[in-house]
């Protein structure tokens, strides 16, 4: 396949972005992530570059210099068009375990009155598809998860809620996502995960990069509390396993 | 250590910020007003990272329990140092017990406080910033403690410097960002021949601007955002990210402030006029 063709853009004086079609695809994504790996072996090793990719983008910034933008779209251009299909990310699959308790899943009745469906069958979708992780933002470790299935598809509340708990499982239109810690939020909660997405303490905070993939699956009341205090003293290992291997 | 006898509005201790972590969602944080910190560690003979007190609109009470050497900068907030008023932009030297507090806000809305080598509070991911839930609490409170290490024999190479003050600068210099081109020339018009009002919804992670310009139907990916950068939400509301601001968004990015057009705006508070100029 072509690469899909990039569009290089000044971003303030410490920042370029690289824009790839405006459309939510594999091929885009894994495009990305591919180029992200060669810029930062082959153009930009320099500590002081951060990199944020996101659906069809990328963003490079400099945290002390005003860049060349001149140099570095030429050395971008030059870059992307010896890139090599072969230069594969690791992308790594997570299972993640999620308790659809009705004292987490608030919303569930509610999601599944308005779908008509049973609740198990709620379940049965959210559980039943592969998640792609398109972008981290909004809250430290809140994934932008593609791939929910269409007949799980609802509106977002009318109402937001002031306050949604910590691993709180959601799902608004086309997305899905975990709420990595406490905040307002206005989707539908309809379950509770129990693998901690986000921690502060750890070297790496966040297990999860842009680019992998997810999987629930349901786990009882009991299994969830097991997993908390599991969590707790730092012996649960969230399940992964290597895509592309 | 730096003993918090009272913590005023909003104080909290802040670096040059979180880096390597936006791709994980978390923010740079950092203080807002770069180049006034940039003087104070100057003044201290500090690293330019050096951590600072941000203080914003009303200050604490402070106590030194070490000898060391401080300066302010930033907003007029009529600190004194043992009920005796002191200047921005000077260095005094702190005897143990010394007590630092502020009084009216005069002008601009962030003071900092800078002490001798900066406070060496806990690093997390790489920074003493705080920001909730990086850091357990999102400002200091009353009898908080911050550390720092006590320095007695510092001789300043300059002790007092004279600033171009900014604080009543209104100008904010921008240039275009990612989705400006999407921009209909009626929005020009309104956003480069108007002045604004900053909204009282203005903190560390974002000012809002009162006014609504015309609403729009643009559409994009969520992608990535930076502090300065100027969002135009469906119904026609600017909003500037700050230093504490998410690290994507889904909003048109139409404008991107300079860095020293974040410092102005990080010195404005609500009910303030700046006006939007494209360089």
């Amino acid at each position: 396949m072509n690469p899909p063709k990039i569009n290089i853009k000044s971003f303030g004086v410490h920042s370029v972005l690289i824009e790839w079609p405006h459309e939510v695809s594999e091929h885009i994504l894994e495009t990305i992530l591919r180029f992200q790996t060669y810029i930062r072996f082959n153009i930009l090793s320099d500590k002081d570059w951060e990199m944020v990719p996101s659906y069809n983008s990328l963003l490079l910034i400099n945290r002390k210099k005003t860049i060349d933008f001149e140099k570095i779209s030429k050395d971008i251009n030059v870059g992307y068009s010896q890139l090599k299909e072969s230069e594969k990310p690791d992308r790594y699959l997570w299972r993640l375990p999620v308790s659809y308790d009705l004292e987490f899943g608030l919303d569930l009745d509610e999601v599944a009155k308005k779908l008509n469906k049973t609740i198990p069958e709620i379940i049965a979708m959210h559980t039943g598809t592969t998640y792609t992780v398109y972008g981290i933002g909004f809250l430290p470790g809140f994934m932008y998860l593609g791939g929910l299935l269409k007949d799980l598809e609802v509106p977002r509340k009318a109402t937001p809620r002031l306050k949604v708990v910590k691993g709180a499982v959601g799902i608004a239109g086309k997305q899905a996502g975990i709420y990595p810690q406490e905040s307002p939020g206005g989707w539908n909660i309809i379950g509770n995960c129990s693998v901690p997405i986000f921690d502060a303490s750890k070297e790496n905070p966040c297990f999860v990069n842009v680019g992998d993939k997810i999987e629930f699956y349901q786990i009882s009341r009991a299994e969830y509390n097991l997993h908390k205090i599991e969590a707790e003293v730092g012996i649960y290992k969230p399940e992964k396993i290597k895509l592309n291997a | 250590m730096l003993k918090i006898l009272k913590a005023g509005f909003y104080t909290t201790v802040q670096d040059s910020g979180r880096f390597h972590f936006r791709n994980k969602g978390v923010p740079v944080s950092g203080v807002m007003d770069e180049m006034t910190v940039f003087k104070v560690n100057s003044l201290l003979e500090n690293e330019v990272s050096a951590a600072v007190l941000e203080i914003t609109m009303t200050g604490p009470t402070l106590m030194f329990e070490e000898e060391t050497y401080m300066a302010l900068g930033g907003a007029e907030m009529s600190a004194t140092l043992n009920n005796l008023p002191i200047q921005n932009y000077k260095v005094y030297q702190i005897e143990v017990g010394d007590i630092l507090s502020f009084g009216r806000l005069d002008k601009g809305f962030r003071s900092y406080l800078g002490v001798r080598e900066g406070f060496t509070s806990k690093q997390i991911l790489g920074s003493r910033s705080f920001y909730k839930p990086i850091t357990k609490e999102n400002r200091l409170r009353d009898n908080d403690v911050v550390p720092f290490i006590d320095s007695k024999l510092f001789q300043p190479k300059i002790s007092e410097i004279k600033v171009d003050s900014f604080l009543d600068d209104n100008k904010l210099e921008v240039s275009k960002g990612p989705e400006f081109h999407l921009l209909s020339d009626r929005h020009l018009e309104e956003i480069f021949s108007k002045s604004f009002t900053i909204a009282h919804e203005n903190n560390r992670m974002a000012y809002q601007i009162k006014e609504t310009i015309s609403s729009h139907e643009m559409s994009m990916l969520t992608s990535a955002t930076l502090p300065g950068t100027v969002q135009l939400t469906p119904a026609g509301k600017l909003i500037v990210l700050m230093k504490d601001g998410q690290t994507t968004g889904g909003y048109p990015r139409v404008l991107q402030l300079t860095d020293k057009a974040i410092c102005i705006l990080a010195q404005k508070r609500g009910g303030d006029k700046v006006n939007f100029k494209l360089v």
